[in-house]
C-alpha cells in the first residue's frame, strides 16, 4: 500500500514536471492568456472609460458583473450573521 | 459596559483620529480611478473608524449615532444602488452594466462609463462598510 502511494505520487510529480515545460516563461508577452482580450482592456481603458487605472476599469465596468456578485456575496454574510446571531436578550426560555 | 474605557488618552486619540480615517476613507473611495483604491478598501477603512469609536467610547453612545440597523440599512442601500445602476441601461434598451446609457445628459460616453465606476464603487462602499460594522456588532453584541 505504502509503495503504491510512492508510486502514484512521484507519477503526478513527473506528469506536473513534464506538463510546467510546457507552459509559457512569466512576463511573456505572447502567451494565449495575454493576447485575447486583455490587449483591449489596456488599450481600451482611457478612451473608453477615461479611467487611468486599468485595475478598477476592468474591476468596475468589464467585469462589472463579476463585482456585482462579489458585493451580493459580503451582503448574504452579513445578512446571514444576523439571522445567526441575533442581538438583545433572546425570546423565549434561555437555555 | 464592555469597551467603555476610563482612559481620556484612549478616548481623545480615537476622537481625534476618526474624522481623519473617514475623510482618507472617502479618498481612497474617489482616487479609485487613478491609484490603488475602490469601493471594497474605502469601505473598510469606513467601517474601522466606527469600529474604534465602538471600542474606545463604548457601544452605547456609539449606537445612538450609528446603530445596527442603520448599518443594516446602508449595506442594503448600497446593493440597491448598484443594482439600479445595473438595471437603469437596460430598461433605456442597452446591456445589463452598460453605464453608456445611462440617463444623464450632457456627458459623452466615456465620462459616463467613468461616472458609472465611481457610483457603482459608492454602492460596493457601502455595502462593505454596512455589513462590516453589522458582523463586528452581531458578533460582538452580548444578551444585555
Amino acid at each position: 500500500m505504502n509503495g503504491l502511494m510512492w508510486f502514484v505520487l512521484f507519477a503526478f510529480f513527473a506528469l506536473f514536471v513534464y506538463a510546467e515545460s510546457d507552459l509559457p516563461r512569466p512576463g511573456n508577452s505572447a502567451a494565449p492568456a495575454r493576447v485575447h482580450i486583455v490587449p483591449q482592456y489596456i488599450e481600451g481603458s482611457v478612451p473608453q472609460t477615461h479611467t487611468p487605472n486599468i485595475v478598477t476599469s476592468v474591476l468596475a465596468d468589464y467585469r462589472g458583473y463579476d463585482t456585482l456578485g462579489e458585493t451580493v456575496v459580503i451582503l448574504t454574510a452579513g445578512l446571514a450573521v444576523i439571522l445567526i446571531l441575533p442581538r438583545g436578550p433572546r425570546s423565549g426560555a434561555s437555555s | 459596559m464592555r469597551g467603555e474605557y476610563e482612559n481620556p488618552i484612549v478616548n481623545g486619540v480615537a476622537r481625534f483620529m476618526v474624522p481623519f480615517i473617514q475623510v482618507f476613507a472617502l479618498y481612497v473611495i474617489a482616487h479609485g480611478h487613478y491609484g490603488p483604491g475602490g469601493g471594497f478598501q474605502g469601505g473598510v477603512i469606513l467601517a474601522a473608524s466606527m469600529m474604534l469609536l465602538r471600542l474606545s467610547l463604548g457601544e452605547e453612545e456609539e449606537h445612538s449615532r450609528f446603530s445596527p440597523t442603520a448599518a443594516s440599512v446602508v449595506a442594503s442601500i448600497g446593493i440597491l444602488i448598484y443594482g439600479v445602476t445595473g438595471l437603469l441601461p437596460m430598461l433605456l434598451g442597452g446591456e445589463f452594466l452598460d453605464y453608456a446609457r445611462l440617463p444623464i445628459p450632457g456627458l459623452s460616453a466615456p465620462e459616463l462609463r467613468s461616472l458609472g465606476i465611481l457610483i457603482v464603487e459608492t454602492g460596493v462602499s457601502m455595502v462593505v462598510w454596512g455589513t462590516l460594522v453589522t458582523l463586528f456588532d452581531h458578533l460582538l453584541g452580548r444578551e444585555d
